[in-house]
């Protein structure tokens, strides 16, 4: 599916998150926290990947299956390290007003993965539906 | 919902009684605007009430370190009271429930400025 690079667009993403999260049978504050991070990397997308350039979209979709929902969100920005994103719990950077949007993905879903296109970057989100057993 | 703030004063300590959403993009007053006001207006005892906020994303998450930056580097306090669930949640990821002082109540809230 495609959004124009505008903060508008967050708000339907956002709904459908939610909803897909309730159907793969999250609590009500895990649902909000999903649709949250998703919320974040939309935004991500267009703020800092296509900078608000109208001539610039936002690619998602989702994925809901017995395993896991999982979604993917790309932009057609200039690429994005994120190892350069620096870790906004260090004591010099915990009073930081921004930089926690990354980092809430990673600590709300089960994975996350970025991937670099030409151009652009796609960060792929996974959250389990039953926690993986580690094995032995 | 966007959110809205309601100001009043309890023992010489101002509560900001916010409800809504605090996140980016809904067009409202910023609660980082709301705070420098009132300063501007020599209020520097300063009580966030979240009972009514029950859902807040990394801008919000800026929004309130913002607000107590400002509020600190004028030589006041800032508090924050009637943390939700999910509040508290994100404020213990990010660890700053470690740089915010947090009230369970207004009556703690106001003797704590003492």
């Amino acid at each position: 599916m495609t959004l124009a690079s505008e903060l508008s667009s967050v708000d339907v993403v956002e709904a459908k998150a939610e909803q897909l999260a309730h159907e793969a049978g999250f609590d009500e504050d895990t649902a909000s926290q999903v649709a949250m991070v998703v919320r974040e990397a939309v935004i991500n997308a267009i703020l800092h990947g296509n900078k608000k350039d109208p001539a610039k979209h936002v690619q998602w979709s989702y994925e809901l299956n017995d395993e896991a929902l999982k979604f993917k969100i790309a932009d057609e920005g200039p690429g994005l390290d994120p190892d350069s994103v620096p870790d906004p719990l260090a004591p010099e950077n915990i009073l930081r007003s921004s930089g926690r949007g990354i980092f809430l993905m990673k600590a709300i879903m089960d994975e996350v993965h970025f991937h670099q296109l030409n151009p652009g970057t796609e960060i792929e989100m996974i959250k389990y539906r039953v926690k993986k057993e580690l094995s032995t | 919902m966007s959110m809205t703030f309601k100001v009043r004063e309890v023992g010489g300590v101002t509560f900001v009684d916010l409800s809504g959403k605090i996140t980016m993009g809904d067009g409202s007053p910023t609660l980082r605007e709301e705070v420098h006001k009132l300063l501007t207006e020599g209020k520097k005892k300063l009580v966030l009430n979240l009972a009514d906020v029950n859902y807040i994303d990394s801008s919000g998450l800026g929004e309130l370190v913002s607000s107590y930056t400002s509020v600190k580097n004028s030589g006041g306090e800032l508090k924050l009271l009637n943390l939700t669930s999910r509040v508290r949640d994100l404020l213990v990821i990010t660890k700053l429930v470690t740089v915010f002082d947090v009230k369970e109540n207004e009556a703690a809230a106001v003797s704590s400025f003492a």
